[in-house]
């Protein structure tokens, strides 16, 4: 019983690493890429944690795996900011299909600080 | 066909064509964050490859590793996002 269930659970997360492996390929765009590798990534390695805690069958490693996932859910998000962050500061173009960009103009090229205007229009008024 | 079979027929050689496909993108990417990030996956997938082969050999103790490898790629794309920053700034 346990075994399919473990079955189950290795084949719908190492289908969704498949599928997130798919996207960074075919992704016309690096911030596409991006919301595609963390998102699936991190569900399909929490299924197959989940696979482990299951077939171990025992608190100790069901401790580790939950530490594992935890952190992985944790740092994720925080890792795909800072490289999305530093990848607009270095000018990574958008995709010829985005529609727009919230961002344009917003980010003081000098000192990195994010304002709530747009930095052009600050300038033509004083 | 028991699970040992399953794991090593069906899900490892998924696996391991995610990390072809990654691979790919690494050494194509157009520009350095495309690598940073392909790199990021490409050990996160290794960490989903060391749980699989811990439940094959019934050796717990390498989801330790996983949990090294899984400090090691968020420590290297802060880094690297960090040092791009800092690239930008002179």
């Amino acid at each position: 019983m346990s075994d399919i269930l473990i079955m189950i659970l290795c084949t719908l997360g190492c289908i969704t690493v498949l599928i997130a492996a798919v996207g960074i390929v075919r992704m016309p765009d690096f911030f596409t890429r991006l919301s595609v590798t963390i998102k699936a990534a991190t569900l399909g390695i929490g299924l197959l944690l989940a696979a482990a805690a299951v077939f171990f069958a025992d608190i100790s490693i069901s401790t580790k795996v939950l530490a594992i996932t935890f952190f992985l859910f944790l740092t994720a998000p925080v890792a795909g900011h800072m490289i999305g962050r530093a990848s607009y500061f270095t000018g990574t173009k958008l995709w010829k299909g985005s529609v727009r960009d919230d961002l344009e103009g917003k980010y003081d090229k000098e000192t990195h600080s994010l304002g709530s205007e747009s930095r052009e229009d600050e300038e033509s008024i004083s | 066909m028991s699970l040992n079979d399953y794991l090593f027929w069906v899900v490892l050689p998924i696996l391991c064509l995610a990390v072809v496909l990654v691979a790919y993108r690494f050494f194509k990417g157009p520009s350095i964050v495309d690598r940073v990030i392909a790199l990021d996956l490409m050990i996160t997938i290794g960490i989903g490859i060391i749980t699989i082969y811990s439940i094959m050999t019934k050796q717990s103790t390498f989801l330790d590793d996983a949990m090294i490898l899984a400090l090691i790629a968020f420590l290297g794309t802060v880094a690297f996002s960090y040092y791009l920053e800092k690239k930008e700034e002179k």
